[in-house]
């Protein structure tokens, strides 16, 4: 579903709104895998990301995501100098995801790492800002990032799904939509939670220990 | 939010509304955010915007590769043509000032998108500040725009990469017709025909920036989609309907964008940007921004 501010907006450091902006926002997403600004990331484009980000910043949009700088941030027009002083060292390269139809021309697959912990993400930018997570850590999902949302892998067992609810209920946070997928009875269930507000680090927390959950990331909300 | 232009004008006039109305509706709806708090939000995209022309209107900004910029000076303060002294040059110095802070990496309001910025700005700024229209009836016309790019967005695309330059310039002149048809009095009926009228006016059109830059041609498309949006404002306004409803028009823009050769999709494999002239100055421009 698309909104009227999504169209009207974002405010943002130009040239380029997929090229510049939603590469930001996929970079700051990708921050979110590792809770801060990464050490090393190495940044693969796809597509049209390879053929024309030079020219559209998108090398510096995602860098200064990556140090959490916002898409209307006016030092994303030096965040590649920023970068060494902030204790991150980056690469670049161009690679084809996939076939040309199958792959949205804009996609990046950034790979983080920040204390000894790694992370893989791969996304889109569709235009207008709009952007699409379609994989973290070798895991097919559909995050827009147009809510505050928690991704989770678990074990099939009774109660997870009343369980999670009630860890967010407890934290203050309400359910906008919950996505649940598995591919067979008993195995992985897939959890892709989005919420109208923030929930805190501590419930993330909450749920990455529970004995049967393999997996569990927080996205924070880029719209709005 | 609505996918259906001609089910959203059918909502307002059965309800005796304007389409600004059932836009703002729908959006307090499907996002649980008060209408009050959805102007506040287009207000400060309307305060962006402004600052936008006031900056590029200067005259003193260049683009990253120094292709573009200076021109809008150019219009303001130039020799005299024949839209000297009309809204209409006023309204193509404006595109050209909000493209020329864009390309030089300022701050401005992706309206659909960074690459088409100025029509939106462009036309409602300068047609409300010829007519003494004040901020609530431009934070309106910034809700009726934004109804009209989410539809385009759900029928077809907003990106140039996707559906080349009539998914970006073409678009927003059909956001900026529309919104501006109903911000100088018209009836959401005659809001669609100046949606279908402007899109109708730019369908084909391709992405070929030199470079891959938002440089050349986007700082001049967006003065020309801002004409293109003003000739569908005034035949709208005039009463002339285009037979072949908005959605329609719209789906064609979405069909021909899906057929479009890739080199047309902001590639700079084809159009301007593959000329003798473009690939020279892309290569000599890219390698100063690679030195700068």
């Amino acid at each position: 579903m698309v909104s009227i501010l999504d169209i009207i907006g974002p405010v943002m450091v130009g040239p380029s709104s997929s090229h510049t902006a939603g590469a930001c926002r996929l970079g700051l997403l990708a921050r979110n895998l590792v809770g801060g600004t990464p050490q090393r990331a190495h940044v693969e484009l796809h597509g049209s990301f390879a053929r024309t980000g030079e020219g559209h910043g998108t090398d510096k949009a995602i860098v200064g995501g990556l140090l959490g700088f916002r898409p209307d941030d006016e030092r994303l027009r030096t965040a590649l100098e920023i970068a060494a002083g902030e204790g991150l060292a980056y690469t670049f390269s161009k690679t084809r995801l996939g076939e040309e139809n199958e792959v949205h021309p804009n996609t990046v697959r950034i790979t983080v790492e920040r204390d000894g912990n790694t992370s893989v993400m791969t996304g889109s930018s569709l235009g207008a800002g709009r952007i699409l997570v379609s994989e973290i850590d070798g895991f097919p999902v559909e995050v827009h990032a147009n809510h505050h949302t928690i991704v989770l892998v678990a074990e099939d067992i009774r109660g997870s799904i009343a369980r999670i609810t009630t860890l967010l209920a407890e934290d203050g946070v309400n359910i906008a939509t919950i996505r649940v997928s598995r591919r067979h009875r008993g195995g992985d269930a897939f959890m892709v939670i989005e919420l109208d507000e923030p929930p805190g680090d501590e419930v993330r927390d909450h749920i990455k220990e529970l004995a049967w959950v393999r997996w569990a990331v927080k996205l924070d909300r880029m719209t709005g | 939010m609505y996918s259906s232009l001609a089910i959203a004008i059918h909502d307002a006039e059965s309800r005796g509304l304007r389409l600004s109305a059932v836009a703002l509706e729908a959006e307090s709806r499907d996002n649980g955010r008060s209408v009050a708090d959805i102007r506040q939000v287009l207000g400060r995209a309307l305060a962006v915007m402004r600052e936008a022309v006031s900056r590029g209107a200067a005259g003193d900004l260049r683009s990253a590769s120094g292709l573009v910029g200076g021109d809008a000076a150019k219009l303001r303060e130039g020799p005299a043509g024949p839209l000297s002294g009309t809204p209409f040059r006023e309204v193509l110095m404006r595109a050209l000032a909000v493209q020329e802070v864009n390309a030089a990496m300022g701050v401005i309001v992706a309206a659909p998108t960074a690459g088409g910025a100025g029509v939106l700005p462009a036309v409602l700024t300068g047609l409300a500040d010829a007519r003494g229209i004040g901020d609530d009836g431009l934070i309106d016309a910034l809700a009726t725009a934004g109804l009209i790019g989410a539809i385009v967005a759900e029928r077809a695309s907003l990106s140039g990469a996707e559906g080349g330059c009539q998914a970006e310039t073409g678009a927003a002149a059909g956001m900026a017709a529309g919104a501006a048809v109903e911000m100088l009095g018209g009836t959401p009926s005659q809001c669609g025909h100046a949606v279908a009228l402007a899109q109708q006016g730019t369908l084909g059109l391709v992405c070929d920036p030199l470079g891959g830059l938002v440089e050349l041609p986007c700082v001049f498309r967006n003065a020309t989609g801002s004409a293109i949006a003003l000739a569908a404002i005034e035949m709208a306004l005039a009463g002339i309907e285009f037979a072949i409803p908005a959605d329609e028009v719209i789906d064609t823009m979405g069909q021909i964008g899906r057929e479009m050769d890739v080199r047309y999709r902001e590639t700079a494999g084809g159009g301007l940007a593959a000329t003798p002239t473009g690939r020279r100055l892309a290569r000599e421009r890219l390698y100063q921004l690679k030195k700068g």
